[in-house]
């Protein structure tokens, strides 16, 4: 028996909900419309993941599952393929998840409303195509697509030097599509006769392996940029500073995944003699982005900053992991691609509530919040120690999941690699216990801040919601390892049987 | 034969009636600018409409006049865009005290290319050429109580003159070596000597005058900062369409066995045209001169794909004509509008429009995005159909070039975004009141930019004309 689930459910429903928000009327409307699409889009998703797991379990191996294929350009081979397999499903599901959130978060989005739930779902629809696409061409035009959004968003509605750091993130990312764009168009045509820009089929073709030595950079690069890859991680601290509280969230939570989602399945998918080649060199810049990233938050005294400058070390995870070339390690970086969406949104969902009240995101003009707002600051403390990495909580599996799989590889230059990257939880604690000590305990410092009310109903929600994936992922973090491992193992497999 | 002589001239008839009547009009008692518009808009529709269908291909006066059905979808591209052209710039246009004559000399310079693109011989190249050139130069004059608008007209009758002078030596040269004016008997002729490659360059020389190709560029940025709005969009969109389709005929056609010499001379010139078109574009103030910049660099993209030398190229370059009518004429249109009414023009006084005007804003976005190649707008399709039909021949960097370009592109099509969306001002442009049909065009150019390139079948349509 087999349950069929049509994908292009995923695409049409935020696509609906965007013209929905367009034509309503009044603003409440409006926020009320998102809200419906991302709740109905979250349904959606645990379906998805469900008429997965069953499809799975009655035997189909087939790699991608759902497939659909839709002429497009067939001039170029283009089609529009769609399809998923268990880390996709993963990838949604955390998308689900953070465009809810973000949502929630934007209620009170007082500046041309219709506009900013416009774009954010616009920006959803991009990351939801991306995860589902099987085509090259799809792909990149759905990564293109979430570019303008975080721009306008960014520009728009952001704080402080919010002009420069949109330019700069568009700027970057679109330096980053335009080495996919070389990449692709290399690819494509270094697959001789069958040249096409479907996934499936190019996966299928034996890439020379002087041209995968030079596409392979360009393409794993281009994707880079998009997950903070060091040292094109530059637009990671402005970007996420400047931008409205659900912008935060979208960026760190959804878009540095696009790249990290990119590098597995584009580059080293389809060019693995390539990665084999460039793996050490992979691992030693993530190694710096994990090292680098955590001693820069040490110095940050933002709590946007913070959260920002660790996101690039614990991107580097991401790229440590897939730069490892095991089963394991691969899985560990699909599960801390999800974990730190998770809770690099929460974060920046509670940054978002304080600064609210506040009016502030320095560290040391904060202090004894716990008192005023106790729900606020318990969520802090959880996303703290989950992004310190204790056990229980999202961010130890996926790390320990990824320092698994490194230890497999039993050389030297391996070795020291995952011990300088565990190095970094160290530091990681220093500068997670510091900024929540000042924030939450202490004696408040601001007398103004006695007269703080709690989160409300909306916000409380939208943390309620995304401390869940943090628990479910921490707790029971077996049905996600079990839905990413056989999708991680074809990719092994190609890279490991040659 | 007379069958023959209607059904393959059709669009020509169209508009050479249409020439006549407007001049009748003119003459006789004269009619209220308003209805006399309409007329025209209505006319211009039917010659579009009319353009897309009982295509047929065929040749008349032994050879002289060729057509094909792709001929007549590019003469069906280039009526749109004047179609286009008098809705958007509807409001300038009514104002205007001499608006038949415009029309005339528009039309004319539109028979012009009409002619130009279905030429098959050198001689009637070279008339249908100065036909397309000439009117417009008066049309830059437009602005008659503006000097600016008569130095521009002053440049662009100078400048064309120069290259219609190199281009009748070019042509010379091409007579003395092979004895003959015929496109088809040339092509067998040519021997690659050095005297048929000095006429070759010649005649490239000319084609890069009009295409306003790097380093032959000098005259584009004055005259269309110093013409009416209406006037530069023509030059900026249909004039240089109607270049690019001859231009990428006579390569891939006459001048095929010689395709090792320009092959070369096209990347060069593509990689200098994108790049000084991008790097002048960054430091503009004026909004029609930023957008002649742009528009220089959009002509070296369209080098790209003509570089490829393969029918791939060829539906590329037209598809990408047919999506930058779309942008370039909705980005002009709203340049139009605000210039009309308040008479500003300086990406400057753009800041805080979105304020007050956010449809203009949104329409010009959409423009400006279509302009830099951003999914999901067509320009996306166009840029990236260029890129790929060159990379087919051309090694890495050429389309790495490119790529760089089109983030350079993206910075400064962003600035204007950012003066209209995020930048404060206290006096804001007030609320502009525009026609309907001024929003009619403008919606149409929307749509163009969002569903050409979504819809695939418009794509393949255009390469079933070529295969």
């Amino acid at each position: 028996m087999s349950i069929n689930m049509n994908l292009l459910l995923l695409l049409l429903l935020p696509l609906l909900t965007a013209v929905a928000i367009l034509l309503a009327g009044k603003t409440a409307q409006v926020k009320w419309i998102a809200l419906a699409g991302s709740a109905v889009q979250l349904v959606l998703a645990f379906v998805l993941l469900f008429v997965y797991n069953q499809q799975r379990a009655g035997g189909d191996t087939e790699p991608m599952l759902f497939q659909q294929f839709y002429n497009w350009f067939p001039a170029w081979r283009i089609g529009f393929h769609i399809g998923v397999d268990g880390i996709s499903v993963a990838m949604l599901l955390l998308t689900a998840f953070v465009v809810i959130a973000g949502v929630l978060m934007s209620w009170n989005v007082q500046k041309m409303t219709k506009e900013f739930y416009f774009l954010l779902i616009l920006l959803s629809l991009g990351a939801y195509g991306f995860f589902i696409s099987l085509d090259l061409f799809v792909l990149f035009f759905f990564l293109e697509i979430a570019v303008i959004p975080k721009y306008l968003l960014i520009g728009i509605w952001g704080s402080g030097k919010k002009e420069y750091s949109a330019n700069k993130l568009a700027l970057l990312l679109m330096g980053g599509s335009a080495l996919v764009l070389v990449g692709m168009l290399g690819l494509y045509f270094s697959a001789g006769q069958g040249r096409s820009f479907d996934l499936i089929q190019l996966s299928n073709i034996n890439i020379p392996v002087s041209a995968q030595l030079i596409v392979f950079p360009l393409l794993f690069v281009g994707f880079g940029v998009f997950t903070a890859l060091f040292p094109f991680h530059t637009w990671v601290p402005d970007g996420h500073s400047s931008a409205p509280t659900a912008g935060s969230m979208f960026l760190a939570g959804i878009s540095m995944k696009l790249g990290g989602y990119g590098c597995l399945r584009v580059a080293t998918y389809l060019l693995p003699e390539g990665a084999k080649q460039y793996a050490d060199i992979i691992i030693v810049f993530s190694a710096i982005a994990i090292l680098y990233g955590a001693f820069a938050t040490m110095m940050q005294q933002d709590l946007k900053y913070i959260n920002a400058y660790s996101s690039v070390s614990h991107c580097g995870f991401v790229l440590l992991g897939i730069g490892m070339l095991t089963k394991t390690a691969i899985t560990g970086a699909v599960i801390q691609m999800v974990s730190h969406g998770v809770m690099t949104a929460l974060f920046f969902a509670v940054i978002g509530i304080i600064y609210e009240r506040t009016h502030t995101r320095q560290v040391k003009e904060m202090g004894g919040l716990m008192k005023v707002m106790p729900f606020t600051t318990t969520v802090l403390f959880i996303v703290g120690l989950c992004s310190l990495g204790l056990p229980g909580l999202s961010g130890f599996v996926a790390e320990m999941t990824i320092f698994m799989g490194s230890w497999e590889n039993a050389d030297m230059f391996h070795r020291v690699a995952t011990v300088v990257a565990c190095m970094s939880i160290v530091v990681t604690a220093v500068y997670i216990l510091r900024a929540i000590g000042n924030v939450a305990m202490g004696p408040i410092k601001n007398e103004a801040f006695l007269q703080i009310k709690d989160a409300a109903w909306n916000e409380k929600l939208a943390a309620i919601i995304l401390v869940a994936g943090i628990l479910a992922i921490g707790i029971a973090p077996a049905w996600l390892n079990d839905l990413i491992r056989p999708a991680a193992e074809i990719i092994m497999q190609k890279v490991g049987s040659k | 034969m007379l069958n023959d002589f209607l059904i393959l001239m059709k669009s020509e008839w169209v508009i050479t009636l249409t020439i006549f009547l407007l001049l009748f009009i003119k003459i006789g008692k004269g009619m209220k600018n308003e209805s006399l518009l309409s007329l025209v808009q209505i006319l211009l529709l039917l010659n579009t409409v009319t353009a897309f269908f009982y295509n047929k291909e065929g040749s008349l006066f032994d050879g002289m006049f060729y057509t094909s059905e792709l001929i007549a979808f590019q003469k069906g591209i280039l009526s749109l865009g004047v179609y286009l052209i008098s809705l958007v710039c509807a409001d300038w246009l009514k104002k205007s005290q001499h608006l038949p004559e415009f029309f005339i000399l528009m039309l004319s310079a539109l028979l012009g290319m009409f002619l130009m693109i279905s030429s098959g011989n050198l001689l009637l190249f070279y008339l249908s050429l100065e036909l397309a050139t000439i009117p417009v130069a008066a049309m830059c004059n437009f602005d008659i109580n503006k000097k600016v608008s008569s130095e521009a007209a002053m440049k662009m009758i100078l400048s064309s003159a120069f290259s219609s002078g190199i281009l009748l030596f070019g042509i010379s040269l091409v007579y003395g070596t092979t004895g003959t004016i015929q496109f088809d008997a040339i092509t067998q002729l040519l021997d690659g000597s050095n005297l048929q490659i000095l006429a070759f360059v010649f005649l490239f020389t000319a084609f890069a005058f009009k295409l306003s190709i790097v380093p032959f560029h000098f005259w584009t940025a004055d005259v269309y900062e110093g013409s009416p709005i209406a006037t530069t969009s023509f030059l900026s969109v249909i004039s240089k369409g109607s270049v690019a389709f001859i231009f990428i005929t006579t390569l891939y056609k006459v001048f095929q066995p010689m395709q090792g010499v320009w092959y070369n001379m096209l990347v060069i010139l593509a990689v200098i045209t994108m790049l000084l078109g991008n790097l002048f574009a960054l430091r503009q103030q004026n909004i029609k001169r930023f957008l002649a910049f742009s528009s220089i660099a959009q002509v070296g993209f369209i080098l790209v794909g003509i570089s490829s030398n393969r029918p791939d190229g060829l539906t590329a370059v037209v598809f990408f004509v047919l999506v930058y009518i779309f942008s370039n004429l909705a980005a002009f249109g709203v340049a139009s509008a605000i210039t009309e009414k308040t008479g500003q023009e300086n990406i400057d006084d753009y800041k805080g429009l979105y304020k007050t005007n956010p449809f203009l804003c949104w329409i010009m976005a959409l423009a400006l995005f279509s302009l830099a190649g951003i999914p999901p707008t067509a320009g996306f399709f166009g840029k990236l159909f260029l890129i790929t039909a060159g990379a087919a021949r051309a090694a890495y960097w050429f389309i790495g070039i490119a790529a760089l370009n089109m983030i350079i592109s993206l910075y400064y099509y962003l600035r204007v975004v950012r003066a209209m969306f995020m930048d404060k001002n206290e006096n804001p442009i007030e609320k502009i009141k525009f026609s309907r049909s001024v929003s009619f065009g403008l919606i149409i150019c929307a749509a163009g930019i969002v569903f050409v390139g979504l819809f695939s079948w418009i794509y393949q349509y255009i390469q079933s004309l070529i295969l």
